[in-house]
């Protein structure tokens, strides 16, 4: 008697956790997609375009700006947004969420890759299906895309990372690079492109000690910030190309007093830097905006689907308010440069931070 | 004489040996640490590496009660990150909350999430860890829609909640003291009160437990409920400590946890564990994620010299366990 009670208890819990996920997913996609109401739009005049964006995972901040801005531009074009992510940031999360887009017959998909070539079997079945298809922010390979929008020119972002340390400390000391993990792929290259201004400019004075790896975890870069400063009491500063690196590096400097001593500058999010820009511990950090990549992405959809571009190098497109754009080519397939980083400093800052 | 040696190699012999064991190893680690790079045995570094340690230690106590009553808890990383995220809401919205209220709500949220754990597992009977895996979930994804998505950052949290973390009291870091007054607590708890004892006797031997009258419910119930509570303090300080509360803090970090658990000794089939052991295995993982960073180990190669550290601990566990019970065998012979 008490066995099959517990037996029922447990069959409920069970089913209770399968509408638990069932109900999760539909709201990720319904919080950030409407699709619901949208869809009932579609069915009265079937002719709207509609576009879809795939992010990495559901709740991430900078995520939702990205999809944000290319829902803006979506609807300043009139047709229709699906705005789509998975819980975790896996391939199979996406791949999942591809092969219902392609169901459902979309014009374009954005993708924001967690893989770079674990999509390419789903992706190049929806452009064989006629399904225009580009990735923005985080890339996937020349052969599962038309296009790819780059958040900023890797080569800019490196080299522009030493020109700011280097105005900050006078062009003399000791500086380390605080990364995420070893194999994330733009920020090695854009280390590369950091060593490769080094090697070119007039740096002499100035020596990269170490290039450390966080992981993107708060403890493990806060380990690895405490570990540079005691192996190199004369570091001068720390460059951290990654919100979560830049944002621990930053933490333990103000905890340690060390403001004015060793500075910290790189890529971060706004709202987890603004203290420590207001501090003074980062005199300023660059990153792109979100809003705008995201927004570039859904002109550069439509620029496909009515073929206006092809992906080709040399096609041009207009992009709403931030005006006109060139594919150039790059190292695998071609892509859109979206423009220099952008510089958060006291000035700004305020305004920023409440925005992302 | 084989037997006189056998006997006189007794069960408590054998967990002192294999603290000293753990203590030698800690020792020599650090000793080489040291060679490589001198700037590791200084007052500062030190200090750091305490700092750091305290969380996991605060947890891994809790996970040892769990673990000696034969159960597991996947959920503490969720927990943590829901107290923690409830917590820099609140105090991001009122800014004048004494930090030790902060604390306390923080402990509160924790307790209510191990409450649940503690009912599903003692009163419907369900394996701890399917109940904590499915509660991981949900725990996860509550945080996610406390926060709506976003993270709280540092200027959103007042300096009095980022100090809890930082300040210091005769000296000693905040945090360093918190873990020291439960390390204290639980010292006190497990060996000399006699609920402390139950749990054991829960652990090692479900069945004679019953028959001597003691309450499993109750034990099971205040174990998670333990490990909740402390999973809600440890959450409140990790945020307050990196002023940063996010959906995915400590994701997959209950697993260090159970590691410095098992490295201490502690049983996964329950019943053994000592509070000492499982300080020492917390302050082992401190001291590699605080040393292997100023050796310049390869990125690829730390995970790898962590695993490989754990994995000798638990082999040199198993070979332990086989010599008491052959001892024990030879025993019921004469």
């Amino acid at each position: 008697m008490l066995r099959r009670w517990v037996l029922y208890v447990l069959l409920l819990f069970v089913f209770g956790i399968l509408v638990a996920c069932g109900d999760d997913s539909e709201t990720s996609g319904d919080a950030a997609g409407e699709g619901t109401t949208e869809e009932g739009q579609e069915e009265t005049d079937g002719e709207q375009n509609r576009y879809a964006i795939v992010f990495k995972n559901t709740g991430n901040p900078y995520g939702e700006k990205e999809m944000e801005g290319f829902e803006n531009a979506i609807n300043e074009l009139g047709a229709e947004a699906i705005l789509r992510a998975p819980d975790q940031p896996t391939v199979e999360g996406q791949i999942q969420i591809i092969e219902e887009l392609i169901a459902q017959q979309v014009d374009a998909i954005a993708i924001v890759g967690n893989d770079y070539d674990g999509l390419q079997p789903v992706l190049t079945k929806a452009m064989n299906q006629d399904i225009k298809v580009l990735s923005l922010d985080s890339a996937v390979n020349g052969d599962s895309r038309m296009v790819h929008i780059n958040q900023a020119d890797p080569e800019a972002i490196g080299r522009t990372q030493i020109q700011a340390v280097a105005e900050i400390i006078d062009n003399e000391g000791q500086f380390a690079v605080l990364s995420a993990t070893s194999q994330a792929s733009n920020q090695n290259l854009w280390i590369e492109w950091m060593q490769t201004e080094l090697e070119e400019g007039d740096y002499g004075d100035m020596e990269l000690v170490e290039v450390a790896y966080g992981d993107d975890l708060r403890d493990k870069s806060v380990s690895e910030t405490e570990a540079l400063l005691q192996s190199y009491p004369d570091l001068k500063a720390i460059v951290s190309p990654t919100t979560v690196g830049i944002a621990a590096a930053s933490k333990v400097i103000t905890d340690k007093g060390l403001q004015g001593e060793v500075v910290v500058t790189g890529l971060g999010l706004p709202s987890e830097m603004a203290e420590y820009i207001n501090n003074g511990v980062s005199p300023w950090m660059y990153l792109w905006n979100p809003l705008d990549v995201g927004y570039l992405a859904g002109y550069a959809a439509d620029a496909l689907v009515e073929g206006e571009i092809s992906g080709e190098v040399g096609d041009t497109f207009e992009a709403g308010d931030l005006g006109s754009y060139e594919v150039t080519e790059s190292e695998d397939g071609t892509e859109v440069l979206l423009g220099e980083p952008f510089r958060f400093d006291e000035d700004n800052i305020d305004e920023w931070k409440e925005i992302y | 004489m084989k037997d006189n040696i056998l006997q006189s190699l007794n069960l408590e012999k054998i967990a002192k040996f294999r603290e000293l064991g753990l203590l030698g190893f800690i020792i020599l680690l650090a000793i080489i640490i040291q060679l490589l790079n001198p700037a590791f045995l200084t007052f500062g570094n030190l200090r750091d590496l305490l700092t750091n340690t305290a969380i996991l230690s605060i947890l891994a106590l809790g996970m040892m009660l769990v673990l000696i009553t034969r159960g597991i808890d996947l959920s503490i990383g969720a927990t943590l990150a829901l107290s923690g995220m409830i917590t820099a809401l609140t105090v991001s919205a009122y800014g004048n909350l004494h930090p030790l209220l902060a604390i306390l709500l923080g402990i509160m949220v924790g307790i209510i999430c191990g409450v649940i754990l503690g009912l599903l597992v003692s009163k419907i009977g369900i394996l701890p860890i399917i109940a904590s895996l499915g509660l991981m979930n949900v725990f996860r994804g509550l945080t996610f829609w406390v926060g709506g998505g976003e993270w709280v950052s540092a200027y959103q949290m007042p300096p009095s909640f980022k100090s809890i973390a930082t300040s210091s009291f005769l000296g000693i870091n905040t945090l360093v003291l918190i873990a020291v007054v439960i390390f204290l607590l639980f010292y006190y708890f497990v060996n000399n009160t006699i609920t402390g004892r139950q749990i054991y006797a829960v652990g090692s031997n479900p069945d004679s437990a019953r028959v001597s009258g003691i309450n499993q419910t109750k034990i099971l119930i205040l174990v998670y409920t333990i490990m909740g509570g402390l999973s809600g303090l440890a959450g409140v300080l990790w945020v307050s400590k990196f002023a940063s509360a996010q959906g995915d803090t400590a994701t997959g970090y209950e697993l260090t946890v159970i590691a410095a658990c098992i490295l201490g000794g502690v049983s996964i089939a329950g019943g053994v564990g000592k509070v000492t052991g499982v300080l020492l295995g917390a302050i082992l993982l401190g001291v590699l994620s605080n040393g292997l960073p100023l050796i310049n180990v390869s990125p690829f190669w730390q995970m790898g010299i962590e695993g490989m550290i754990i994995l000798i601990a638990v082999l040199f566990n198993t070979n332990v366990k086989m010599l008491v019970e052959k001892n024990n065998l030879l025993r019921r012979e004469i």
